[in-house]
C-alpha cells in the first residue's frame, strides 16, 4: 500500500498560528489521521480534546552513570566529555549532569576501571488516542531533554500504519517552530508542507530560512499570512517574496481578536458564530490545499 | 547579571520584552540564542564588528590507511559511521555527527581517522548605540542548536554588564542551554489555554533546575486571569503586564520593539528590572 500523504504545517517562527490552522483543517478535512508533531510544547490537543486509547514510552538517549565505589577521581571522565556533563560535586565525586550528556557513551570508554555505565532513559511518552475528527498520534517529550527529532519521526511513523490499517490516504502534521531537528523530521517525506507566516519582520525572516529548508527535502510549500492586516507593506513584500521563488500564497487571514476569544474558550476560529472573515478564508485554504493530499 | 528571557510557546513576545529589557538598562548586552531563529536583530539593526565561524569537530577517514576494522562504526551510537569491510568501503553522514569524539577515540590505527572543522554557525557580535549585541545563527539543516549556545556563551561577559539571553523556544535541550548559566528567567506567557499549557511545562523543566524566575504576561487583557491564577498557584512573581493592543501588534511588524509602542514602556521595564534584581538579591 501506497503511504499516506502528509501535509504539514510549519512556521519557523513560533506563535504564527500553525496549531490554529491545524485544528481548523483537521475539522474539515475528511478522512486523515491527526499528528501533533510539536513534542516539546504541544497544544493541538486543547483543541481537539482526545479520548487517549493507547500510552507508550518513547526511550531515548543512554546517559552516564558513575559508580561512586569505583571511580578513583583520575578525571579522564570531565576532560574528555564535549557535552560539558561532567563535572566534580563539593564532595570531590564526579556527577553526571543528566540534561547536558549527550548518551555518546565515550567516558565510558575512557574510564580506566570501568566505574561508568550507561543508562538507557524514558524522554517522553507517545499518545493513541481518538478525536471527533479522526484518531491522533501525539506525544511529550520530557522537559530538558533532546531527541525530538527521534520522536517526530516516531509520532509520524506510527500514523502512518493506522493511516495503512484504516485505508485514509492522508495525514496532517502540526509542527514543531524553528529550523532544527524535529522541523526536519517532520518535513521529511512530506508531500505539502503550509508555511503560516505574518507580516511582521520576525515572520518574514523566518519564512525564508524554512522555505529554504522545505527545498531542501522536495516538500511542496504553500504560504499562508496570518495577521495580513497588521501592515500592508510587509504582506506586499511577503507577495513579492513568494512570486520570486514561485511559491503560491493559498491564503491570508486577517488580525483579528475572534480568533484568541475563540482560543480562549478552547474552540478553533471555524467553530461557533462569528468570525465570518476568518472562517470563509480558511475553507478556502482547505478547499486549495485538498486536491494537494489526495 | 545573567537573565534569560524564554517562554515554552513560540510566539509570545520573547525577543520583543527581552530587546526592550536590555534597552532599558544602562551597560548591557543582548545575547539572540534562539539560532535557528534569531530575530533580535531585526529590532535591533546593529553594526555588526566582529564575526566568528563556529565550528564542531568532524570524522575524516583516510581510506589510504584505514582497515576497515570498523570500530567506529560499532561505538558511535548515532549511527553516523558505515563500514562495509568486504567492499574496503567507509561512509560518514554528517548529519547524524554529534561530534562527540568517540570514533576517533576507539580508532586503532594511526592517522586513519582524524577529526575536521566543520562549520555549524556563525556567531556575530556588534553594537546596538550603547547596548552591546550578540546572536548565533545556526546553519540551515543542521539538526541541534544546543553546541552552538553552548560555544556562544563561552563569549558573554561575567563583569559589570547585564546580559540578557533571548532563549529559543519550546522545552528541550537547547533551552536547558540557554538558561542553565543565568541568574534569574523571566518568563513570557499570554493568556490563553496554549500559552498556560506551555508555560506551566517550561515551569516544571526550571524548577527542576531550581531557577529563579519571573512571568511577564503579555498580550494582557482585563478580566482575563489564567495566567495570574497559575502564577498565584505556583507562588511565582507576575512582573509585568503587557497589554493586547492592535498598536503595539503594528509597530511590532514593522521592527518597533514593545518598550517603544508604549507610552509607558520605559517605566514597564524599569519595574521589572528592579523586582528581578530584588529576587535576585533576596536569593
Amino acid at each position: 500500500m501506497d503511504r499516506a500523504k502528509e501535509l504539514v504545517i510549519v512556521s519557523g517562527k513560533g506563535g504564527t498560528g500553525k496549531t490554529t490552522l491545524t485544528a481548523s483543517l483537521v475539522k474539515i478535512i475528511k478522512e486523515k489521521v491527526i499528528v501533533d508533531a510539536d513534542v516539546d510544547a504541544s497544544d493541538l490537543f486543547i483543541l481537539l480534546s482526545p479520548k487517549l486509547k493507547e500510552k507508550s514510552k518513547f526511550k531515548g538517549k543512554a546517559v552516564a552513570s558513575i559508580d561512586q565505589g569505583k571511580c578513583t577521581h583520575c578525571g579522564l571522565c570531565e576532560q574528555y566529555c564535549r557535552f560539558d556533563a561532567i563535572h566534580k560535586n563539593e564532595n570531590g565525586d564526579y556527577t553526571v549532569n543528566s540534561y547536558k550528556c549527550d548518551g555518546c557513551y565515550l567516558c565510558s570508554y575512557v574510564c580506566p576501571v570501568g566505574a561508568i555505565s550507561m543508562v538507557p532513559q524514558v524522554v517522553g511518552e507517545w499518545y493513541l488516542s481518538d478525536t471527533d475528527f479522526g484518531a491522533m498520534v501525539h506525544a511529550r517529550l520530557n522537559p530538558g531533554d533532546e531527541n525530538s527529532g527521534n520522536l517526530v519521526t516516531m509520532v509520524k511513523h506510527q500514523a502512518q500504519l493506522i493511516a495503512n490499517e484504516k485505508k485514509l490516504s492522508r495525514i496532517i502534521i502540526d509542527g514543531p517552530p524553528g529550523t532544527g531537528c524535529p522541523v526536519i523530521s517532520a518535513l521529511s517525506g512530506a508531500t505539502v508542507a503550509i508555511i503560516v507566516t505574518e507580516p511582521t519582520l520576525s515572520g518574514m525572516h523566518d519564512l525564508d530560512r524554512i522555505l529554504k529548508l522545505a527545498g531542501q527535502f522536495k516538500v511542496m510549500p504553500k504560504i499562508v499570512i496570518n495577521k495580513y492586516t497588521l501592515n500592508s507593506d510587509n504582506v506586499k513584500s511577503i507577495e513579492k517574496f513568494a512570486e520570486e521563488n514561485g511559491v503560491e500564497i493559498i491564503g491570508k487571514i486577517p488580525f483579528d481578536k475572534c480568533i484568541v476569544d475563540k482560543l480562549s474558550h478552547k474552540l478553533t476560529p471555524i467553530d461557533g458564530e462569528g468570525c465570518d472573515e476568518v472562517k470563509k478564508e480558511i475553507f478556502s485554504i482547505a478547499e486549495k490545499v485538498l486536491p494537494l493530499i489526495s | 547579571m545573567w537573565i534569560t528571557v524564554a517562554s515554552g510557546k513560540g510566539g509570545t513576545g520573547k525577543t520583543t520584552v527581552a530587546v526592550s529589557l536590555a534597552l532599558s538598562i544602562d551597560n548591557a548586552m543582548y545575547v539572540d540564542a534562539d539560532v535557528e531563529e534569531p530575530n533580535g536583530a531585526l529590532f535591533l539593526k546593529p553594526d555588526i564588528e566582529r564575526e566568528i565561524v563556529y565550528t564542531e569537530p568532524i570524522p575524516q577517514i583516510n581510506t589510504n590507511v584505514c582497515t576497515f576494522c570498523g570500530k567506529c562504526a560499532d561505538a558511535c551510537i548515532y549511527k553516523a559511521i558505515v563500514i562495509l569491510k568486504p567492499l574496503k568501503k567507509a561512509m560518514f553522514f554528517p548529519e547524524l555527527c554529534h561530534s562527540c569524539g568517540l570514533c576517533a577515540y576507539v580508532c586503532p590505527v594511526e592517522g586513519a581517522l582524524t577529526e575536521v572543522p566543520k562549520e555549524k554557525g556563525k556567531i556575530r557580535f556588534g553594537k546596538s548605540g550603547n547596548l552591546k549585541f550578540a546572536e548565533g545563527l545556526l546553519n540551515l539543516g543542521e539538526a541541534s542548536a544546543t553546541p552552538l549556545i553552548r560555544g556562544m556563551k563561552k563569549y558573554l561577559p561575567r563583569d559589570g554588564t547585564t546580559v540578557i539571553i533571548d532563549s529559543p523556544p519550546g522545552t528541550s535541550c537547547p533551552v536547558v542551554e540557554a538558561t542553565e548559566d543565568s541568574d534569574f528567567v523571566l518568563l513570557v506567557a499570554e493568556p490563553t489555554p496554549f500559552g498556560l499549557n506551555d508555560l506551566a511545562l517550561t515551569v516544571s523543566l526550571l524548577k527542576d533546575m531550581g531557577k529563579p524566575m519571573g512571568i511577564v504576561i503579555n498580550k494582557w487583557e482585563e478580566g482575563n486571569e489564567i495566567i495570574e491564577r497559575y502564577a498565584e498557584a505556583e507562588g511565582l512573581p507576575v512582573l509585568g503586564k503587557i497589554p493586547f493592543s492592535r498598536e503595539i501588534a503594528e509597530k511590532y511588524s514593522q521592527g518597533i520593539p514593545v518598550i517603544y509602542a508604549m507610552d509607558n514602556g520605559r517605566e514597564i521595564f524599569s519595574e521589572i528590572l528592579k523586582n528581578i534584581k530584588e529576587t535576585v538579591k533576596n536569593g
